[in-house]
């Protein structure tokens, strides 16, 4: 593996833009529920941070709100330098969000798969490859056909399909679910890395212990809302009790 | 975004949940005193047909009942085109779309129904393939579909989209159903007794169909002004409950 | 390349290697089509109608073996999210609807080609070289209307409750301009009842309108119609 051309995460983009997220009280509601209660967040480039919280507290929708996936209802969010309101083709185009379904095609292999996320995006076959090297999917696991993977082997093909994509910014909902231990750690091995490489990551994960020791921050999502409980942190905000 | 200018009706409506106005009431009883004029002219007054004799009468309700049908069908385009433009996007647009639709299904299941009838009356047979009354079975059905994708949830701005998009993809379906089934019935070189709705028509009888259709249409106003009413406060059941939800959610913050 | 034009070619490439793979169209959906037109023999049990008639069963055995297609073509994209994913990446709608349309259109003409041949086979069509000619434009031009039209359907129905359903419901009536054209000119095509073969090419007319007016708007509506 010595001429692999290594891709540069973190994108060609405006190295201005130092703040790839930036949330200021933001309202989602979904139906009549307001699943964001106005929540407020601040990341920056090359961070990788982690998203704690339970169930039903506004994570999903927090980081569907990054992906530009959501409708804001109050409040302001630019992601990537982009409104989120006005630009969302763009915010999506430009972001990756991975859920617990890894968009794949189960009769294509790996390779197949990766080649076409590439392609849509016009991506050359290098950057493909090197995608999959990445992901330590360029060996045998190339040729095998998607539907036939393990969970985690699924995960890791739906990643380096964010790589070939180019996604600046990478969106990561519990990435560690339904993963045995071994499938876990091959996981966190390559987010590290790939962090190390400069892509700028959060994750939603309920795997506090796992996700902490990757990430270089951590803030929990309450009721729609944001919590930085790190001292002298300057975004995020106490609930008003 | 709640702006302040769309506070005032919905504190109005949250006091009066009524969907009638002065207007509307003064139309309701114009509507009624309508529908009975008519129906004595229809009956009464005006004498049978030379050709078709008394079956004649069942114009009066089928031809205002096939104009309403196609008047539905333009308000409801008009609507959810107003609703796509940006610089008029409202969701009033698209719940007068929804109540057009639903008034416009019922008109044109009137048309249907009456020209069914008329034709076994006076030619024994049930159906007939004629351009117009085809295109309104399709209009008919195309509805049904607009319907049940406008119930299939979701907020209401994805709602109003879907509907709209679907409603302008109709426009340009109906005229195509149209012109097609006329080519293909040209094919048929046969003149059809059966469906030839020629009425010679004497000036009683076009006066009894011009207030069938004027009937016919402040009908439609009033149903579909009702109906629009009750769809918005519907609509509004939703959006109402924001403010107090919000401090519910936020309470969960503090007590965890 | 323009984005939506490269977006259309791999979801293209995408759609029909998966078939390739799958085999799931060869083995299955055209199995189905000639099903649907050995029953219309049964059903109609007279060999002077089915030969009479055999131009508008070809036609509604391909509508109905297109509500299949439709439906096994967005089957493929919410096995595992990937239309979801596709919507989330931004990826060009009008480049997601081309693509696929394109495939759905490969698909239909071969299913097309087995049907015309069945019917000669099975209801004693019969076919020159010009009806040949005015078949084969037909079918090109009905193809492009029926893969527009299934394509823009079968996304909407795609991700909602209910869908199985809905989909024949929307997409059936808004076809029967393509099923009265298609089948004008097949008759004449197979000279059915005396009828020349130079009577057909004015449908094709109606064909052209059809495929143009859908492949255009389609694309436009295609968006608004998927997203969330």
């Amino acid at each position: 593996m010595t001429d692999v051309p290594t891709v540069r995460l973190g994108g060609d983009v405006d190295p201005g833009v130092d703040e790839v997220v930036s949330l200021r009280d933001v309202v989602v509601v979904l139906g009549a529920f307001p699943a964001l209660a106005g929540a407020s967040l601040s990341v920056r480039r090359g961070e990788m941070l982690l998203l704690a919280g339970p169930n039903g507290a506004g994570k999903t929708t927090l980081l569907r709100t990054c992906a530009g996936l959501t409708r804001i209802e109050r409040g302001e969010g630019r992601v990537l330098g982009l409104d989120v309101r006005r630009d969302s083709a763009d915010v999506r185009r430009r972001t990756g969000i991975v859920g617990h379904s890894n968009g794949l095609y189960p009769d294509l292999t790996v390779a197949e798969n990766v080649n076409f996320w590439g392609r849509t995006v016009g991506a050359t076959s290098d950057e493909v490859e090197a995608a999959l090297v990445r992901m330590d999917l360029a060996g045998r696991l190339r040729d095998v056909a998607a539907g036939r993977l393990s969970a985690g082997q699924k995960r890791r093909t739906a990643l380096a399909a964010l790589i070939a994509r180019r996604a600046e910014l990478w969106l990561l909902d519990e990435p560690h679910a339904g993963l045995d231990a071994a499938g876990r750690d091959e996981l966190d091995a390559l987010l590290g890395a790939a962090v190390a490489a400069g892509a700028t990551v959060i994750v939603a994960s309920h795997e506090l212990e796992r996700a902490g020791r990757l990430a270089t921050r951590r803030v929990d999502v309450v009721g729609g809302r944001v919590i930085d409980r790190a001292d002298g942190a300057s975004d995020g905000r106490e609930p008003r009790s | 975004m709640t702006d302040s200018t769309a506070q005032k009706p919905r504190e109005a409506a949250r006091r009066d949940p009524v969907t009638g106005t002065r207007f509307t009431r003064v139309l309701g009883v114009a509507c009624l005193a309508g529908l009975v004029w008519l129906f004595v002219f229809a009956f009464f007054v005006t004498p049978a047909d030379v050709n078709q004799g008394e079956s004649v009468r069942i114009m009066y309700a089928h031809v205002p009942g096939a104009w309403l049908a196609y008047l539905a069908f333009v308000v409801t385009a008009f609507s959810s085109a107003m609703y796509l433009w940006r610089r008029t996007r409202s969701l009033t647009w698209d719940r007068l779309a929804g109540a057009s639709a639903e008034v416009g299904v019922l008109f044109m299941a009137i048309s249907l129904v009456t020209g069914s009838l008329w034709g076994r009356i006076t030619w024994g047979t049930f159906w007939t393939w004629d351009a117009r009354l085809t295109t309104t079975a399709f209009l008919f059905i195309t509805y049904v579909g607009y319907l049940a994708v406008r119930g299939l949830g979701g907020s209401h701005h994805q709602r109003a989209r879907r509907s709209a998009v679907l409603a302008l993809l109709a426009v340009l379906e109906i005229p195509l159903v149209h012109f097609s089934v006329v080519l293909w019935n040209s094919l048929h070189q046969e003149a059809s007794v059966a469906g030839n709705t020629d009425v010679t028509m004497d000036g009683l009888m076009l006066f009894t169909l011009f207030l069938g259709v004027v009937v016919f249409t402040l009908s439609y106003v009033w149903l579909v002004l009702h109906r629009q009413r009750a769809l918005h406060l519907r609509d509004l059941v939703d959006e109402t409950g924001l403010d107090r939800a919000l401090e519910a959610r936020r309470a969960e913050a503090a007590s965890s | 390349m323009t984005p939506t034009l490269r977006v259309a070619r791999a979801i293209a490439a995408k759609d029909l290697r998966v078939e390739w793979r799958s085999r799931v169209v060869t083995n299955q959906v055209l199995p189905f089509s000639a099903l649907v037109m050995v029953l219309f023999a049964f059903a109609l049990d007279d060999d002077g109608i089915t030969e009479r008639v055999a131009p508008g069963l070809v036609w509604l055995a391909v509508l109905f073996s297109l509500v299949v297609l439709v439906s096994r073509s967005y089957a493929v994209e919410t096995a595992d999210g990937a239309l979801d994913q596709l919507r989330s990446s931004g990826v060009e709608p009008a480049g997601i609807f081309f693509g696929k349309a394109i495939a759905l259109a490969v698909q239909l003409l071969v299913l097309q080609a087995v049907l015309a041949g069945l019917a000669v086979v099975l209801y004693r069509a019969s076919i020159g070289a010009e009806g040949l000619a005015l078949f084969a434009s037909a079918a090109l031009l009905a193809t492009v209307g029926l893969a527009s039209v299934g394509t823009l359907y079968g996304g909407l129905a795609a991700g909602v409750r209910g869908r199985e359903t809905l989909l024949p419901l929307l997409v059936l009536p808004v076809l029967a301009p393509v099923l009265i054209g298609a089948t004008r000119c097949t008759e004449s095509a197979f000279g059915v009842e005396g009828v020349e073969t130079s009577d057909g090419w004015p449908w094709l007319g109606l064909l052209a309108i059809f495929a143009v007016l859908f492949s255009v708007f389609g694309a436009f509506a295609y968006g608004p119609l998927i997203d969330e």
